[in-house]
């Protein structure tokens, strides 16, 4: 038997190292990979409330985010693939032509 | 303590050290390796929790289809160790406290909320798999169809974005 919040504190610490991947990494790639980590902590919060107020609407919403999380994972590693193909460089740093 | 809150910190741990492990690597392909770790550890714990749907859906689209979209991109692309710039010292000055600050936040939102505190998880109690292909094909089924058009406008998306401009 294991307490709800113990699902939910570990689902804001996921979500916490991920925001911090997010700023911190430099890597186009890593940087997309952060936020299906986010997607993935948010996850884990549905499922626990889903099962703690024993209703599965919960994991219907988990099943729909997981399936945007692969639509986006699909669009967004096409435009990684072309802006590396333009850029020659996955740096995000380098992928600056909208500042003045 | 019981076995099941015994698997949880051992999945939880799992989960949290692959989580600073991608963090910490340099290396793309080090980082996608240790969020697959992530997410066997998120499969089990839904296991745990009693929601073998998810579970599996978890392994099989997450662990298997999506990271491994990952890992191809990253090898095509041929990516190396990332570079390190002021820019990115800059991140780490205001990203660590924002980040701090934000987890000190769903903490205490969390530590307010005591009614979810006190009811455990027993594992199993729903009927669940059956459960939710009803709720999905009968409550939700709008948005499920909806769910189709929107991976077709996104296959369409990866191959015009992906393609080679013939000249």
């Amino acid at each position: 038997m294991v307490p709800t919040s113990y699902y939910l504190i570990l689902s804001a610490v996921l979500f916490g190292l991920g925001v911090v991947a997010f700023v911190f990494k430099r890597n186009v790639i890593t940087i997309f990979m952060s936020i299906e980590l986010m997607l993935n902590a948010v996850n884990l919060a549905f499922v626990a409330f889903s099962q703690a107020r024993h209703q599965s609407d919960g994991q219907v919403f988990v099943l729909f985010v997981i399936v945007v999380a692969a639509a986006e994972a699909a669009v967004g590693l096409g435009i990684i693939i072309l802006t590396a193909r333009n850029r020659q460089s996955l740096n995000v740093e380098r992928v600056d032509l909208l500042k003045l | 303590m019981t076995p099941q809150l015994a698997i949880f910190f051992v999945l939880a741990a799992l989960a949290v050290l692959g989580a600073l492990n991608l963090i910490i690597q340099r290396h793309p392909i080090h980082s996608a390796l240790s969020l697959i770790v992530v997410m066997i550890a998120l499969a089990g714990l839904y296991l745990l929790m009693g929601s073998e749907f998810v579970a599996a859906v978890q392994i099989i689209v997450y662990g298997g289809a999506i990271m491994v979209l990952f890992v191809f991109v990253i090898m095509l692309l041929n990516a190396g160790v990332e570079e390190r710039t002021n820019v990115s010292k800059l991140a780490g000055v205001a990203g660590i406290p924002l980040a701090v600050a934000l987890l000190g936040f769903l903490a205490a939102a969390i530590a307010r909320s005591n009614e979810s505190a006190q009811t455990g998880l027993q594992s199993g109690t729903l009927a669940n798999t059956k459960e939710i292909s009803t709720m999905l094909f009968k409550d939700f089924v709008y948005p499920f169809e909806l769910t189709s058009f929107l991976i077709l406008v996104a296959i369409l998306g990866a191959i015009v974005l992906a393609q080679r401009e013939k000249n």
